[in-house]
């Protein structure tokens, strides 16, 4: 292993990178590991190791504390660890960029794997971008990085089991909850609960669930069912909420601090940038790499593993970490086939198993249809200002597809990369001209996938050796 | 199956495609554009729209002072300003080695007759470019140069285009070449075109085009890269570059700083695709920090390519087929092409209807390349 070339390149320290790197490095690769924490854990542990050591942990509940372990192995694995490092471009063969510490350089790789996870679906509404309004998936990092509780009641306003966790560790860690605004739709237990049978297996996760719930109703505070449509207002930020149930009932409450969440979905960027193929996932509401059994992608010795194969949780994400890494064995010569294949054996069936109840909960927590047919009014794509009626009125003119109507309205073109406004624009686009939204597709990506500046980028012109 | 019958058809829904439908059915000309992804996919959409007579070819300067003056009337001529803003382009020295060029292009410019490139010393620099790097000596500049919007200059010249009735058929790639009589017939999918007249402005694609005619015309393809930045305060008003390096800097309408200057990618004409070369941007980034200290910290949003003809003398290939009857070559713009839109589309229309043109064209004569090629 020379300094900027490893077997095995993998993007991401959370369950699916660390537990490709202990299984890589396992068989004799050698490894380096890429990620933007400074420390292990990736979203789910995020911070485990310097929370290990404190009271939080216990409060942060057992799936979080099951990363302790995880992370001692992945440091134990000599694998080439390198934390607080943006990787911003990949280029075929494999070199990848790299800023650590304000310099950028790249380094080589004869696979790669991207365990680089999910981000939350975006929900626009109107008053989305006003201060005062987050994401639950921000709020938790603050609260497992920095033990950060907002000083003010918080309203809660989405659906999945991430809002139920959230603020079951915010009432254990002493915040205050002003109320729950459950946009998930009426009915959707029946819809789901056809897929229940196969996720029986997971009973406990589903007694977990139901825990939650039982703990917020005690704690006592408003819980709205069937929240259709939100609007925050505000002169400058936050300063009160009006929704609208599902049957018309509606509210105003006065409100400072809103935290939603409607899931989440696959990191898709690295894959679309790499030119590997993605499908539409009915079931999730969103594009997937398509993958074969082994994680790989159909660009050659690229692997997608973790949430970033589909949305699959902790549990799932191991499994295909460690799949992924086999495979590349193999295909490195470090492994036969044969015994690849038994080795893929019982993590398959954890995979299959971890994966039981995700049927139940897509259907249970699918989003509402209002998340992607915003009014009017509505900000769709933050970075330039472009609404859902400019996307709209757009979208009529002709047959555009996304491409055409980023250089129409600059929808897309800002620094997220269309991470905010991807979606929406595929799901306006659909509606408009009556098509399906697997069929509109996405933005056509420009490097890099992470802002890098000027002055770091120069610095590669000093370092590369003039070859 | 049906055939659409026109007068012209222009293949390549780029700007110069655009440009000469206009000016053609302004003609009285019937037009189609038959254009294979859409309108502005390649080079028009990724350029960086700059619009500079500044240190053009000898051979391109007196069309490219014609097309400037299109440009201060733009709005005219398209019914939008096209985001044209005429606020200089320098060609900066950073030391004094650099000047005596500059001084010796001044002096041949004005032996020429033309006025429009000015040298100036480090304090009127200062006075242009205040956010310029001390270490500058001075530069050569044109005042009534500067940059447009690419994307309104392209949604312009389509609205134009429609106003005047020209088809616009996206997602038509033209496969074969047949002649029918006086007319060309060309086969794209499942859509027959019929015309006398056909315009090639598929530029990357466009030797390849021009061989279905029989037109053997020696090619090549550029791959330029481009930085846009986040946005910032007003930071300079003209467009920079440099001598002796691979930049062009400015900054856009919308405060983005937009970096270009030729640095090359990667093309793939077969795979339609670019891909871009941080190694090599790298030093586009050197430049721009070395030329503006205050954009160290600055966050790159996005890089991209744009896929281009090139020629071997840089020089573009306009006027009409030596074999073909009723085919007219508008291509190579070799990376400098975004400028002489509006000229050439007029250009071509006076060689269509009236057979041949008083702008000076003949160092842009197809055959110089086919020459070549026959040579070698």
């Amino acid at each position: 292993m020379s300094d900027h070339h490893t077997d095995l390149l993998i993007v991401g320290a959370g369950p699916a990178g660390m537990a490709a790197a202990v299984t890589a490095r396992r068989h004799g690769l050698s490894v380096r590991v890429v990620d933007d924490q400074s420390a292990p854990g990736g979203q789910i542990w995020r911070a485990i190791e310097t929370v290990a050591a404190t009271p939080r942990l216990a409060r942060l509940g057992e799936a979080y504390r099951a990363g302790v372990d995880r992370a001692a192995a992945f440091r134990a694995c000599g694998a080439l660890y390198e934390p607080q490092s943006q990787l911003w471009q990949i280029e075929p063969g494999f070199r990848a960029f790299l800023t650590r510490d304000g310099r950028a350089r790249s380094v080589t790789a004869e696979a790669i794997i991207l365990a680089t996870g999910a981000q939350e679906r975006p929900v626009p509404f109107p008053g989305w971008t006003l201060p005062g309004v987050l994401t639950v998936g921000a709020a938790q990092i603050l609260l497992k990085t920095a033990d950060s509780v907002p000083d003010k009641p918080v309203w809660i306003a989405g659906c999945g089991p991430l809002p139920l966790l959230y603020m079951t560790q915010l009432l254990a860690a002493g915040g205050r909850i002003a109320g729950f605004l459950d946009t998930t739709p009426r009915g959707r237990v029946g819809a789901a609960l056809r897929h229940l049978p196969q996720g029986l297996g997971r009973f406990g996760d589903l007694v977990k669930g139901l825990s939650w719930s039982l703990a917020l109703k005690r704690a006592g505070f408003p819980i709205i069912r069937h929240v259709a449509e939100l609007r925050a207002e505000g002169d400058g930020r936050l300063e009160s909420l009006h929704y609208r149930t599902q049957d018309g009932r509606e509210g105003d409450v006065a409100a400072e601090v809103l935290l939603v969440h409607e899931g989440v979905v696959p990191n898709i960027h690295a894959p679309l940038a790499l030119g590997c193929a993605v499908k539409w996932d009915a079931g999730q509401h969103c594009q997937v790499p398509a993958l074969d059994r082994w994680g790989e992608t159909s660009q050659a010795n690229v692997f997608v593993a973790g949430d970033g194969a589909g949305i699959g949780g902790a549990e799932a994400a191991e499994p295909r970490g460690r799949l992924a890494a086999l495979r590349v064995a193999t295909k490195l010569g470090k492994l036969r086939d044969d015994a690849a294949e038994a080795a893929a054996r019982p993590e398959r069936a954890t995979l299959s198993r971890a994966l039981a109840l995700r049927p139940f909960l897509d259907a249970l927590y699918a989003p509402r249809p209002q998340v992607f047919a915003p009014a009017d009014e509505t900000l769709v794509c933050r970075c330039e200002e472009v609404t859902a009626g400019e996307l709209r009125t757009r979208a009529a003119q002709g047959r555009p597809g996304p491409n055409q109507l980023k250089a129409f309205t600059r929808a897309g073109m800002g620094p997220c990369q269309g991470r905010q406004c991807g979606y929406t624009m595929a799901h306006i686009v659909a509606a408009v001209q009556n098509r399906p939204v697997e069929e509109v597709g996405f933005y056509r990506i420009r490097p890099p996938l992470k802002p890098v500046t000027l002055g770091e980028l120069a610095s590669l012109d000093e370092q590369e050796p003039a070859a | 199956m049906s055939i659409e019958a026109f007068d012209v058809a222009v293949v390549g829904g780029g700007l110069h495609g655009l440009s000469a439908a206009l000016h053609l059915a302004r003609a009285g000309r019937r037009v189609v554009v038959i254009e294979r992804r859409w309108t502005g996919r390649h080079a028009s959409g990724a350029t960086a729209a700059g619009v500079r007579t500044l240190n053009r070819d000898i051979a391109e300067v007196p069309i490219s002072l014609e097309a400037m003056a299109m440009w201060h009337r733009i709005a005219e001529i398209v019914g939008d300003d096209c985001g044209f803003h005429a606020r200089g382009q320098v060609n900066v020295a950073e030391r004094d080695e650099h000047m005596p060029a500059l001084l010796q292009r001044e002096a041949k410019m004005r032996a020429l007759g033309h006025s429009h490139e000015e040298l100036v010393d480090a304090k009127e620099l200062r006075r242009l470019v205040p956010a310029l790097s001390p270490h500058c000596v001075g530069a050569l500049v044109a005042r009534r140069d500067g940059a447009a919007d690419p994307h309104r200059t392209i949604l312009a010249f389509r609205r134009a285009c429609e106003a005047e009735g020209v088809v616009i058929a996206e997602g038509c790639g033209v496969e074969a070449v047949d002649r029918q009589g006086p007319d060309w017939l060309l086969a794209c999918g499942d859509r027959r075109f019929r015309a006398p007249v056909v315009v090639n402005a598929a530029g990357a694609w466009a030797a390849r085009l021009a061989a279905l005619f029989g037109d053997d015309i020696a090619l090549g393809v550029r791959a330029s890269m481009m930085i846009v930045t986040e946005r910032l305060a007003p930071l300079l008003d003209p467009v920079v570059s440099v001598v002796g390096r691979a930049l062009s800097f400015k900054q856009s309408d919308q405060g983005t700083l937009v970096i270009g200057g030729g640095l090359q990618g990667a093309a793939d004409l077969d795979r339609e695709s670019s891909t871009v070369n941080f190694s090599e941007l790298a030093k586009g980034a050197r430049a721009s920090s070395d030329l503006f200290p205050a954009v160290h910290g600055v966050r790159i949003a996005r890089c991209w390519t744009g896929i281009e003809a090139q020629t071997r003398d840089r020089l573009p290939v306009i006027g009409a087929s030596p074999n073909a009857p009723g085919l007219f070559h508008a291509f190579g713009f070799s990376g400098h092409g975004f400028q002489l839109v509006p000229v050439v589309g007029s250009i071509l229309a006076e060689l269509v209807v009236e057979g041949h043109t008083r702008r000076e064209i003949a160092a842009f004569a197809p055959q110089r390349l086919m020459q070549e090629r026959a040579a070698a």
